[in-house]
Formats: structure tokens, C-alpha cells, sequence
């Protein structure tokens, strides 16, 4: 229904806009998120073209990248014309294939947004964001300053434009160069549609042109808006709105048309001709869109179904009856980077079994260091804790770099500084380049909590609150979330006396994304107090005659232990050793061995992507000089994270415990025998949809476009304001992912393969609209193993159907070895016998 | 001993060769080649340091090859050698070391890996000759390459806007500093009726006999080659362009512009010390200089609230007091100075990344809302309207737009009636009847031969004016600034006799420079059409080659040491008689604007954002 006059509703309007802005956190509280969120409700394919249309987003590879695929047998041509037949019929199939392979496009992008705004520049001769955006930003950021500057906005406290008006009423200079925009800014009341009546003149534009106008720098707008519903985010708290933002960049534009034509200027209506095409307009599929959405489910089936016949492979086995003899247990995250240290774990020790679950481990809560004045949330983003857990008795001591002295920026201090200090600076600068090594510039997952403070982790009162959380868990509530733990991983009988909770970190250093390298599932940062937490519950007595009643008989002896994995590093901390009886310490003892021969190896499966790395050397060799790759200034890859993810597998470890995937899969353990409603199978699908298709999307989208959806190359980031990174020092803020994190990454879509029956996997996530959406539009698949047939059942358009994979056979190999020194590339999927 | 000298340009030339002809996917071979150069000059350097020393450091001079000479004019490169060469090139050779190493991995698979290697390379020998200079002509071949350099570096992520804009913002800046050198030549030209070389300068008596009768001449030389050093040395008035040359990677920005490029205004005045010395007025001139920048840039950098910016702004300040340590003559305080800041600004901004993760675990510990500051106790009036100033920057960025490169392209927006019709049918002519005047002197009435120069060059001066203020035809562009050197010559020719073979000498790169990018441009617009300079096309993406081979050209058009040209320049100034400032002003105007507008067709050409959407494409605000 249309109504006749079109009618603009700000708060509509800056609602859409908050919608459609990127909506990245600081930089401490980096979470990895789907980068197209606002086009969710749409159909995957048709939301990457809305979005392409729209705003001139790259979405996909560019055709010459997937011919060239093709060419070098990355795209199998059997899968290929598969796709085709399935899209347009067997009949088609020629005709498609010429199209596909050789038919020419124009492959030339224009975006809808800016149209509309680029008239000031055709028509008027100016560049308004030329003159606007420095002043802008230059604002915005000394505004939102979290300690780069020494003397600081001098009003902060009242809102980003009462503090402007503020410092407006008693300056003898000015923001602005002309009167008008001066009286505008102090008038009671300025509001939007006031300016933009001086500036645009019709209502039905107001809208696109504010989509204009923001989208010319999505990156301020974004973490303004950002900030405004989550100003908890930033340490120094500042009040600011969109909106405001809105108007002090309104008035902006409007000082600048003043200073460049006086008062002779109307609003851009009258000179604009044709209204430009609407931004929402409906999209209209192209036959290169077309094309470019066959090629991609080529190549992501050409990927996926390796891993199906390997699967399929791995049925065939025998397995033998599980032995109940465990030498230790271990939990990981369910990170994919702990994909291929699970594996040598269990390469070291047959006879160990690990798991994988969100690195978290069910135990949510907000962490308190030692002598710190704020907290930091440890558990997936969008859960808000109500427990506090405090570090107590610490003994590290912390080390400080005078190079980060604001001293050495101001007048005297900074004569006297660079004349003594600067001498020094070049001291450390050779030796960092020669012979790098940790320093209080880098940034240590071991950091994070002392390993021999005490934590508070059991409430003994329940009256003991502090800011309205909780201090601890009562035993009741350890209970709960221990057995919550143990049923979803479908841990409940056969404990071995040892069971290792490894949670994730990571070390580097020159790295503004560093949060983003740390555990996911715990708000970015480094799991290790969850993996302490969770052991004390676990091995509380009062706790585990809770579990005993409710059927989960965990044996005397055996005692868990938590640990810290460095991701980068490879190295390895365990906690609380004090407390193993002196059988379990022998047994830890030796474990400890496997644990490093493990890491070496690791460090040695991963070196073979790390140019400055000879992979052929040995493995003790290669971890030593990932130690310093993690310290090296010089090193912008300190790490890969999570490039290359493509898979998620929800079920047991036996489903894939001979699959070399290359570190490509996230791993949940589930056993659907232990769960047979999927009532914990609803709480791991419902953090991996949004957790690991979040991540697995940010890294597709920034692959595709790095300018427009990812960061660019991170050489030249400046940081601004302690909360974000840009291009020079008048450039917009830069969300995404560096070039540096994504080069190697292949855009392929999230497969996520849960082992259940498949009506119960429907029922599960049919439970939650939020997470059945990402399956429904397919941002990810869901492949479902059936328990018993062992059939492979695709989901697609809200059903089930049977998937047989086209390979045959993979290949087997008894070790990788060979394989890691032979390539950089990704490596297909192998069968280790 | 003083023969060695050479070595220490020859070794980067020599660097910089092998590095151009280095395959560009061959990471390892390029690195290598620059960690060998510079390495290689680090430790010969050393040796011939600690051979210097032992052998009483003697001041060393030496006459190198002599380029062109005539009866009264001659054209040498000369070295030199003291304790002001030695720190220099001790420190600058010491952290190119460090960030040739540095950026071997950090730069790993970045496009543009060999580009930014051999531009690091071509800087050093730009830095080198800068550094050993013997007299001015020396130092001015040695400050071209780093301008030129510093524009590749920071349009380094050509594919970008602000760094190409940025870029040509900093080349502009550079080539203001230029007309002080050029002026300074001249000038001296007709003082010392030599090329005088730094090493003469030493000589007080010399020095005082000669200003004793010119002190007017010896003021103005002395202010222009302030000029020169505060606008290399980002003090007032042209501080702004410091923090908007950090556009390329990190340790391109540390080496260039936190250390070594910006110290060379305090180069400059050091080597020149010996000249200005006597002449108080002067010395207080240059002490105020550095008082002023210290004083605005201090506020400045304690409003930044982005890191690199914030370093840029400090270091600035540190520059001017090492200005006002150098004016009271405190030349190993200011030679302790340079180097200290040169590290530990080359070493903040390597770390610069990680203040993140150092200042929030910081603030994780030790937050404090708004800790209290100075500024704090101000009257509340004053204490905002300093704040708002400073972080406008002082308004310094738009004060040189508004008094330098607006009213230029104003002028040049009213001379529209230049265009390709008038210059050949009126422009042309004219200057072939000008050039018939100058074989038949005889037909000129008597007295006007004499103001013929100026008229002369006045056009010439509107035809680069012209150019750079032209927003369709880039060949229009071109040709106007072609035409600007042909009436230059003509100019100087009706000045004092210009010899033909002097004026070839001077026409001949131009000549050649002009018809390459002539056909560059020309091949271009066969391919696509529609090229304008309205905006930045970004034709490198698909034209590389042709990218580089204009960038060769327009190097040969703005009279860059790889041309004649270069010589034929220097030439000209030395047939404007003393008395002439004002001709003198309009040919060095005319070549500075040349070289602007020369880069601006380039960077409008070939960098910036592509405007074939077919590929990934940055955003303008990035």
C-alpha cells in the first residue's frame, strides 16, 4: 500500500541505517561476525546480489578466478556440470557450460548508494567529503579517544553534540567557518529533517541520502552506532548517538556550501534532473549472477564432498569396541585450529580420547584480575553473565615500556626523552629485529591471569554480590553447568583418571586484531580462567555427588586439570598441578611428553604456510622458530587463525578421527546416543550457527572484497583512538579483516555435519527462529549423518534428501608429513591409516 | 682517502641497478639485494669512519666530475666529508639497515614488494648524495631524489585515494622548499661568481669579505635556504604535510618520515652554518622559526588522537628546538639531538600497532577518567578555543591551500583562452617570431630588448599555470608545459647571450621527456578513451609498463638529474643578472609549478582508484 505523500520517519530511517552499518566492536572486543548480518533474511544468493547492487560490494570470486579454478582442477568438472543440471536442467547443460566457461560479461560494479550525493559534485562543483570528512573524523575521534591523546576533549560527559555545542558557546574560534551553521548547531532543538531541508529540499530523498552520506564512511558510522548500543564496550564511556553524529555532519556540509557559494546556493533538489535509482529498489537476478552462483556451489561441493567420501570411508571401518581404558581424556575448543593438535594428541597416545566444545566450557561469567578496575566478559558475546569471578593473591608483576610514554610527546620531557631514550630505542630496535624475544609490547595469552593466584570461584554466600553480580557459583550451579558440559560432549562414563580442560589463546605482537586471535566463545579473550573454572567444579566433591544422583558417576580418582593452549605459539600451561594426587602427577608426568612432542608437530603442520619457515627441518627446530614468529615485530602473520575454515562436525569423534582436514573443520563432540531428544544439541547449534558461520562468513566476505568489506593491508593502519584502525590520518575506520588474515582463505561456506536422526535435527533447529535462518537461507549447510543408515542427508528448502558423494575414494596415506613439505597450498582431504 | 668518497654513492647506485632489474615475484632475491647494499655500505661505511678518524678526521672535499663548463660557468659534483656527514650517514645507513631487514618479512607477499625495495634503494641514494654534497648543486640532484622518492612512497598503495592525494599534497610541499634551493643557487651564482663549495664556506675570511659588500644578497641567500629547510623539515608554515605523508606501509613512514627525510632541513642549515653564522639577524630569525613550530606543534600533538599523527606532531616539535640548538650554534647538541629522535620516532612508530594491546591492559589497571592536564587550569575560553585550534591543526593545512594553491588554480582557471587551437595558432607563431627577433636583434627598437625577458617569461609562467589548474586534456596539459621551458629559454636568450649550444643542452631532455610522455598519454587514450584530469583513473592497474615509462618522462619534463635538463636549469639561473629577482622569481616559479603539475598529470593517469570496476576497488575515504 502507498500512501500519496511519502512521509520521512527519522526513527525509521536512522533504524534502517543502524541495521545496515557495519557492526563491528572496538578493537579489544573484536568478535567475528557475519559482515553481511543485514541481508540475513534474505536467500544467500539473492542477498549477496542485493547487497552487491546496493552498496557495490565484490561478493563472490570474479569469474576469471573461478575459470582459472577450473583450469587447475580445483573446481571437479563432474561436480561442476552436476550443479548445472541441477540448476538448469540436464537440457541446459551445454548451453550452461559455455556460458560458465567462455561467454563474456561485463563485469563492471556500480553501487546504488552515492548516487544520489554525487550530484554536489557534478552539479554544484563540490567535494563535499573532501572538505567534511577530516574535520569529521578528526572529531569523532578525539570524541571517542580511549588514551592516545594527552589532553583530552575537553567536555566529554554531557553527549557527543551537547559537548559540541558546549565548547561552540565558549571558544573565540569555531567549528565551522560561516554563521549559519553556528546559530543552526546552537539553536534549542536542531534536528534532522530541518538541515536536510536546507540541504536537500525533498523529503522523498531525506532517506538516501542519509544511506548516501553514511555509507561514504561506513567505518565512523559504524562504531558510532555500535558505541551507542553498547557504550559498556569502551573503558572511558562516552555518550554519543547516530544521530547526532547525523547532524553535526549535516551541519558540516551545510557550513561548507556556505563557505563556497555564501547564501546563494539551494538545496540539491533543484538542480538534481532525474531522482536516482531508490536504494531498496527490488533486485533484479542477472544472468552473471547466475553464473557466479553455479560456479560457487561447484567449487564449494568440489570441497565438500571429499570430505563426504571420507566419511564415507571412515564408516567402512571397523571399529573396534571402545575400550574403556583411557589413558586421559582431553577437552579443546571447539576452534578449528585446535583441529590438528587434537589429532597428534591422539597420533602420541592411542589410547587418550579428546573432545571439542565453545572453549568457554559452559561456564559464563564476568572476570576480575587482580588489581584491575574493570571486568572482562568471558563467555560468547550475546550471553550476559551474572557471576564474577575474582583473581586473587597474584605474584607477576607487571612490566611497563617507556616507549609508550606519552612524555615523549610533549615539549621538555620530549627533548630530554628523545636525547636519552631515543638512543635506547635503537638498541631495542636491532635487537628485536636480530634476536626478537617478549616484551611488554606484546600482547600473551599467559598474560591474562596469573597461573598461581586463587580465583573465587565458589560462592560460600549468597548475599556476596559485587555490581550486582554474583561472587562465584553455589554447588548447585556448578552442578548444573558441569553436567551440562559433559552430556553435550556425551562425556558421562569411562573417565580416565586425567582429564585435561584445554582452553585457547594467543601471542603477538604489532597486531591492532589481536582480540580476534584469542577464544572466540569467550568474547575474545584467552580461555584459561574458564578451564580453571571449570576444573574446581568438576572436581568438587559436593558437585560430583550432585552429578552421581543425576547418573553421571565420575570416579574418585580422576581429577581434571586445566590448561592454556597458545595458538601461536604452540605451548602449552597447565594449572592447579598442586592439587594431583601424587598417582595422577606420575600420570600427568608423562602425558606432559606427549603434550609437547604433540605441539612440536603441530608447530610443524603449521609452519608449512609460513614463507620464513623451512617445513622440512625438524619439529623441534620449526616450534623454536614459531616461538619467535610469535614475537617478531616485523611479523604480520604471527599466526593464520581461522583462515581456511570451511567445516563444522557435531558428533562423535570416531566419525572423523582418520581425516587429514588441514585444520578446515570446527569440532564439536556430540553423541546423539547420550542426547536422544537434542535438547543439548539445540544449545551447540545454536552457538555454531552464529559463532563458527560468523566467523567462517567475516573471513568469506573480507576474502572477496578486502577494500570494501575487509581492512585492506594491515602495513599501513593508524590507530585511532585506541578503538579502531585507518588509512593514514584522514581516513575512514577500517572494519574487517586485514589482508593479511584472509590471502590464504578460500570463500567457502560453513558445512556444518551433525551426527543425529534427522527429524530430531529439524526439531532442534526449527526450536530457535534466529539459528534455523542461517540453515533456511543457506549462509551455511547442514548436512545430517544418520545415526543408524549412516546415510549423508542434505538440508535444502526446509527438507532432507539423500546425498551420495561423487568421489570414489580418497586418497589414504599412513603419515602426513610428506604432504605438509610438499605444498604451501591447502592440502584435499587424505585418509590416514 | 677522499677518492673512497665515492664509493658511498656508488654502492647504493650500483644496489638500486640490480634491484630495478630483480624478477618481481622473486621476494627473496630483492630483499637479499637490498639487505646486501645497505649492509654492505654499513660496514665499508664503519671501516672508512674509524680510517677517518684515526687519520685526525680531517674536513675531506672532493671535485668529482666536472658536467658542463664554458667560459664563465661550470658545473662539477662535489663531495664532503665531516662530522656532520658522519652522523648523518651513520644514522641513516644504521636504520635503513634495520628496516631493510625489518621490512623483508613484513612486506611478504604485499604487491608492490619490489616497488617499495627499490624506492627504499633510490632513497638512499638520494640521502647520500643529499648527505656528501659538496656544494649546492650536488645537494639540489641529491633533494630531488628524495622528493621524487618520498612521492612513491607515500602513493605507495597507489590503488588508493588518500595516499595518491596525499602524495602529491607532500611532492607540492617539497617542491615550494625548491624554489628556496634554486633562489639560493642563484643567488650565490652571483656572490661567489662560482659554484662555491660547502668546503670553502669554512673559510670565515672568505665568507666575511664577500657578504661584507652584499649583505642583502647574503640575507636573502640565507632566508631561501630557510625556506628549503623548513618546508624538508616540516616546521611552520608547512608542518601539516608531515602527518599526511604517513600513508605508506609502517616502516616506510618510520624510516622517511619519523627519521631521516624529515631531519634534512636541519641538514641543511648545519651545513650551511658556516655562511649564515656571521649574520645575527638570521640566526634569530631561524631560532624563532623553531621556537614558533615547537610552541604550535607541542599543542598539536597533545590533541592527536591517532598514533601516527601524534608521533608526526611531537617529532616536529623536537625539530624545532634542534632549529633553535643549531641557530645559537650548539651544533653537537643538535647533532645528538637528530639522532635520538630519529630513533626513538623511527622505533615509536614500528610499535605503533601495538599501543592497542598496550594501552587498554594498561588502562585495564590503571584507568583514570580524565586525568588531569595543564590545559585543565586554563580560563575555560581559552583553554577550548586552544583545543579547537589544535585540533584543526592550526588551520596550517588549509592556510597553504588558501594562500598557495587556490589562488594559483584561479589564476590558472582564467586563462581558459589557452588551449590547443590558441597555442598553435597564436602561441606558437609568436614564439617562432620571438625567436626570429633573437637572430635579427638588430630590428628591435632600441631600449626594449631589455624587458623583453619578462614578458617572456610571464607567459611561460601562465602556461604552467595553465597546465596545472587544466581539468580535461592531458595532452593539453603536457604541451603547455613543454611550451613553458621553450619560452623560458626564449626569455633568458633576449636576457644575456644564451649560447645555442647552451640551449640545447638545457632543451634537448625536454625535448626528448616531452615527445615520450607525449606518446604515453597519446597510447593511453588509444586504449581508453576517455581520459581526462578532472579525477584520479588508476590506469597502473592495467597499464604498468606505461605507467612507468611516463613516470620516466615526466621525471625528463620537471628537469630531474636524469636529463640535461637538470643541468641546462641551473644554467638559466646563472644568465639572471643579479639585480633581476623578479625574472629570477618567475623561472624558479615556473619550474616548481612545472614539477607539480607534471606529477599531478601522472598521479591523475595512472594511480588513484581504478575506474574499471571489474576488480576489488577501495573506497574514496581510504
Amino acid at each position: 500500500m502507498k500512501t500519496h505523500h511519502i512521509v520521512f520517519d527519522e526513527h525509521e530511517v536512522l533504524h534502517k541505517l543502524k541495521h545496515y552499518l557495519p557492526a563491528q566492536a572496538p578493537l579489544k572486543d573484536f568478535i567475528h561476525h557475519n559482515t553481511l548480518h543485514a541481508f540475513q533474511d534474505m536467500k544467500f544468493y539473492k542477498a549477496i546480489q542485493t547487497a552487491s547492487e546496493m552498496f557495490g560490494y565484490k561478493v563472490s570470486l570474479s569469474l576469471d578466478e573461478y575459470r582459472k579454478l577450473y583450469q587447475y582442477a580445483q573446481i571437479n568438472p563432474v561436480i561442476f556440470e552436476k550443479v548445472i543440471i541441477a540448476k538448469k536442467g540436464a537440457k541446459n547443460l551445454t548451453l550452461w557450460k559455455e556460458k560458465l566457461l567462455s561467454a563474456s560479461y561485463d563485469t563492471q560494479k556500480t553501487a546504488r548508494v552515492g548516487k544520489l550525493r554525487a550530484n554536489w559534485k557534478q552539479k554544484y562543483y563540490v567535494d563535499l567529503d573532501l572538505i567534511v570528512h577530516p574535520a569529521l573524523f578528526r572529531t569523532l575521534c578525539s570524541y571517542l579517544d580511549q588514551g592516545i591523546a594527552i589532553w583530552n576533549f575537553p567536555v566529554s560527559h554531557i553527549g557527543f553534540l551537547a559537548s559540541i555545542q558546549e565548547i561552540e558557546k565558549n571558544t573565540f574560534t569555531s567549528f565551522f567557518k560561516k554563521e549559519r551553521a553556528k546559530s543552526l548547531l546552537l539553536k534549542e532543538n536542531v534536528n534532522i529533517v530541518e538541515l536536510l531541508h536546507i540541504l536537500v529540499g525533498d523529503e522523498s530523498l531525506y532517506e538516501q541520502y542519509l544511506f548516501d552520506q553514511q555509507f561514504a564512511h561506513q567505518g565512523w558510522a559504524g562504531i558510532v552506532s555500535v558505541i551507542e548500543d553498547m557504550p559498556q564496550t569502551l573503558i572511558d564511556q562516552k555518550k554519543i548517538s547516530l544521530k547526532e553524529l547525523i547532524i553535526f555532519e549535516l551541519l558540516l556540509e551545510i557550513d561548507a556550501l556556505d563557505n563556497k557559494y555564501g547564501l546563494n546556493w539551494t538545496p540539491l533538489v533543484n538542480r538534481l534532473g532525474a531522482k536516482p535509482i531508490n536504494l531498496f529498489a527490488k533486485v533484479v537476478e542477472t544472468e552473471l549472477d547466475e553464473v557466479l552462483s553455479i560456479w560457487q556451489d561447484a567449487y564449494e561441493w568440489t570441497y565438500y564432498d571429499q570430505v563426504f567420501t571420507g566419511l564415507k570411508m571412515e564408516q567402512t571401518l571397523k571399529k573396534d569396541k571402545v575400550q574403556a581404558n583411557h589413558s586421559f581424556q582431553a577437552l579443546f575448543c571447539i576452534d578449528d585450529r585446535e583441529c590438528s593438535i587434537r589429532r597428534y594428541i591422539e597420533k602420541q597416545d592411542s589410547r587418550c580420547q579428546t573432545y571439542g566444545t565453545p572453549g568457554f566450557f559452559g561456564v559464563e561469567f564476568f572476570y576480575k584480575p587482580e588489581h584491575g578496575n574493570s571486568i572482562t566478559k568471558q563467555c560468547p558475546a550475546p550471553v550476559t553473565p551474572k557471576f564474577l569471578v575474582k583473581e586473587i593473591g597474584t605474584t607477576e608483576k607487571k612490566d611497563t615500556d617507556v616507549h609508550f610514554t606519552k612524555h615523549s610527546h610533549t615539549l621538555f620531557s620530549g627533548w630530554l626523552i628523545s636525547q636519552s631514550l631515543g638512543f635506547w630505542s635503537a638498541i631495542k630496535l636491532a635487537l628485536n629485529i636480530f634476536k626478537p624475544s617478549m616484551s611488554p609490547a606484546t600482547s600473551s595469552s599467559f598474560r591474562h591471569m596469573d597461573p598461581f593466584s586463587q580465583l573465587t570461584i565458589e560462592n560460600k554466600d549468597i548475599n556476596d554480590i559485587e555490581n550486582g553480580l554474583q561472587i562465584g557459583f553455589t554447588i548447585p550451579e556448578m552442578a548444573q553447568r558441569v553436567e551440562n558440559l559433559l552430556r553435550s560432549i556425551g562425556l558421562v562414563k569411562d573417565f580416565a583418571p586425567l582429564v585435561y580442560v584445554v582452553s585457547h589463546g594467543s601471542t603477538s605482537v604489532n597486531n591492532t586484531h589481536y582480540a580476534g586471535y584469542d577464544c572466540g566463545a569467550c568474547s575474545g579473550r584467552p580461555g584459561s580462567v574458564n578451564a580453571r573454572v571449570l576444573c574446581y567444579m568438576a572436581n568438587h566433591t559436593e558437585v560430583r555427588a550432585i552429578l552421581k544422583e543425576n547418573g553421571i558417576d565420575i570416579p574418585q580418582e580422576t581429577q581434571f586439570i586445566g590448561a592454556l593452549h597458545d595458538t601461536t605459539r604452540d605451548d602449552i600451561a597447565f594449572y592447579d598441578k598442586g592439587t594431583l594426587c601424587p598417582e595422577n602427577l606420575e600420570r600427568h608426568k608423562e602425558n606432559k611428553v606427549n603434550f609437547r612432542k604433540a605441539l612440536d608437530e603441530n608447530a610443524k603442520e603449521r609452519s608449512r604456510r609460513f614463507e620464513s619457515i623451512d617445513t622440512c627441518m625438524s619439529a623441534e627446530k620449526i616450534h623454536d622458530k614459531i616461538r619467535t614468529r610469535s614475537v617478531s615485530l616485523f611479523e604480520p602473520r604471527p599466526e593464520l587463525n581461522h583462515a581456511t575454515n570451511t567445516l563444522c562436525i557435531v558428533g562423535r569423534r570416531d566419525l572423523s578421527k582418520h581425516l587429514f582436514l588441514d585444520r578446515r573443520s570446527f569440532m564439536n563432540s556430540f553423541d546423539y546416543e547420550v542426547d536422544k531428544e537434542g535438547k543439548y544439541l539445540a544449545a551447540i547449534l545454536n552457538a555454531v550457527a552464529p559463532v563458527c558461520g560468523g566467523i567462517n562468513l567475516e573471513y568469506y566476505f573480507s576474502r572477496v572484497d578486502n577494500h570494501k568489506l575487509g581492512a585492506g593491508t594491515k602495513l599501513a593502519h593508524n590507530v585511532m583512538g585506541l578503538f579502531g584502525v585507518a588509512n593514514g590520518i584522514d581516513g575512514d575506520l577500517r572494519p574487517g579483516l586485514p589482508s593479511q588474515m584472509i590471502e590464504v582463505h578460500d570463500p567457502i561456506r560453513l558445512m556444518v555435519i551433525v551426527e543425529h536422526f534427522p527429524e530430531v535435527v529439524l526439531a532442534t533447529i526449527q526450536k530457535n527462529p534466529a539459528t534455523y535462518q542461517w540453515f533456511e537461507n543457506e549462509w551455511i549447510h547442514l548436512m545430517v549423518i544418520h545415526p543408524e543408515t549412516g546415510a549423508f542427508l542434505l538440508f535444502k528448502e526446509g527438507k532432507f534428501s539423500n546425498y551420495t558423494p561423487i568421489t570414489d575414494k580418497l586418497e589414504t596415506v599412513s603419515d602426513v608429513t610428506p604432504l605438509l613439505e610438499a605444498t604451501q597450498e591447502n592440502i584435499p582431504v587424505y585418509f590416514i591409516q | 682517502m677522499t677518492e673512497l668518497l665515492n664509493i658511498f654513492i656508488l654502492i647504493p647506485i650500483i644496489g638500486f641497478l640490480i634491484s630495478v632489474l630483480m624478477p618481481s615475484e622473486k621476494e627473496k632475491w630483492i630483499s637479499w639485494t637490498a639487505f646486501l647494499t645497505v649492509g654492505l655500505y654499513l660496514n665499508s661505511f664503519l671501516i672508512y669512519v674509524v680510517y677517518w678518524l684515526l687519520n685526525g678526521h680531517p674536513h675531506l672535499d672532493v671535485q668529482d666530475i666536472t658536467l658542463f663548463e664554458s667560459a664563465e660557468y661550470k658545473f662539477f659534483i662535489d663531495f664532503y666529508f665531516d662530522k656532520i656527514s658522519v652522523v648523518y650517514l651513520s644514522v641513516g645507513a644504521f636504520l635503513t639497515f634495520l628496516v631493510t631487514i625489518y621490512s623483508r618479512y613484513y612486506l611478504h607477499r604485499e604487491s608492490g614488494y619490489k616497488r617499495f625495495f627499490n624506492t627504499i634503494l633510490f632513497f638512499f641514494i638520494g640521502y647520500n648524495i643529499t648527505v656528501l654534497a659538496g656544494n649546492f648543486e650536488t645537494l639540489f640532484m641529491g633533494w630531488e631524489i628524495l622528493g621524487i622518492s618520498s612521492f612513491l612512497l607515500i602513493a605507495f598503495y597507489r590503488d588508493r585515494y588518500l595516499p595518491v592525494k596525499n602524495a602529491i599534497k607532500v611532492f607540492s610541499v617539497y617542491r615550494i622548499g625548491d624554489v628556496g634551493l634554486i633562489l639560493a643557487m642563484w643567488a650565490s651564482h652571483h656572490l661567489w661568481h662560482e659554484n662555491i663549495t660547502f668546503f670553502k664556506l669554512n673559510s670565515a675570511e672568505l665568507v666575511h669579505e664577500h657578504l661584507q659588500n652584499h649583505s642583502f644578497m647574503g640575507a636573502f641567500i640565507s632566508f631561501m635556504i630557510l625556506l628549503a629547510a623548513a618546508a624538508k623539515s616540516a616546521q611552520l608554515p608547512f608542518s601539516s604535510w608531515l602527518p599526511r605523508a604517513m600513508e605508506g606501509p609502517t616502516p616506510s613512514s618510520a624510516i622517511f618520515y619519523g627519521s631521516l627525510s624529515v631531519h634534512l632541513g636541519a641538514f641543511l642549515l648545519m651545513r650551511t652554518f658556516p655562511f649564515w653564522d656571521e649574520q645575527i639577524s638570521v640566526r634569530i630569525l631561524i631560532g624563532l622559526l623553531g621556537l614558533t613550530t615547537a610552541l604550535v606543534a607541542t599543542p598539536i600533538a597533545r590533541v592527536q588522537s591517532s598514533i601516527k599523527s601524534q608521533i608526526a606532531y611531537a617529532s616536529i616539535a623536537q625539530i624545532g628546538i634542534i632549529f633553535i640548538e643549531i641557530a645559537c650554534g650548539f651544533e653537537y647538541l643538535a647533532l645528538i639531538h637528530f639522532a635520538g629522535n630519529a630513533f626513538l620516532r623511527t622505533y615509536q612508530l614500528l610499535v605503533s600497532p601495538s599501543v592497542v594491546s598496550y594501552m587498554i591492559r594498561e588502562q585495564f589497571f590503571n584507568y583514570e577518567p580524565r586525568p588531569h592536564t595543564f590545559e585543565d587550569s586554563l580560563p575555560k575560553k581559552i583553554e577550548y578555543s586552544i583545543y579547537l585550534l589544535s585540533l584543526k591543526e592550526w588551520k596550517l593545512d588549509s592556510v597553504m591551500n588558501y594562500l598557495v594553491w587556490k589562488p594559483l588554480k584561479n589564476i590558472g582557471r582564467k586563462l581558459d583562452f589557452l588551449n590547443v587551437k590558441t597555442l598553435f595558432w597564436f602561441f606558437i607563431p609568436v614564439f617562432l617570431f620571438g625567436l626570429f627577433l633573437l637572430y635579427h636583434e638588430e630590428m628591435i627598437p632600441e631600449g626594449v630588448e631589455a624587458y623583453l625577458p619578462y614578458p617572456f617569461s610571464i607567459v611561460g609562467l601562465m602556461m604552467v599555470m595553465k597546465s596545472y589548474s587544466e581539468r580535461k586534456s592531458p595532452e593539453l596539459s603536457w604541451l603547455l608545459i613543454i611550451m613553458n621551458h621553450f619560452w623560458v629559454a626564449l626569455a633568458i636568450s633576449f636576457n644575456e647571450h644564451f649560447s645555442l649550444h647552451e640551449a640545447a643542452f638545457y632543451l634537448i631532455g625536454v625535448t626528448l621527456a616531452a615527445i615520450l610522455g607525449y606518446a604515453c598519454i597519446r597510447k593511453l587514450r588509444f586504449h581508453e578513451k576517455d581520459i581526462d584530469l578532472n579525477q584520479f583513473h588508476g590506469h597502473s592497474y592495467e597499464h604498468q609498463k606505461l605507467s612507468l615509462l611516463f613516470l620516466a618522462a615526466c621525471l625528463g619534463l620537471m628537469a630531474f638529474p636524469i636529463t640535461t635538463t637538470f643541468i641546462g636549469e641551473d644554467l638559466v639561473f646563472s644568465h639572471i643578472h643579479e639585480h633581476q629577482f623578479l625574472l629570477a622569481f618567475f623561472t624558479a616559479l615556473s619550474f616548481v609549478i612545472d614539477g607539480i603539475s607534471v606529477i599531478r598529470i601522472y598521479a591523475r593517469l595512472f594511480l588513484g582508484p581504478h575506474n574499471k570496476t571489474y576488480h576489488e576497488i577501495p573506497y574514496k575515504s581510504s
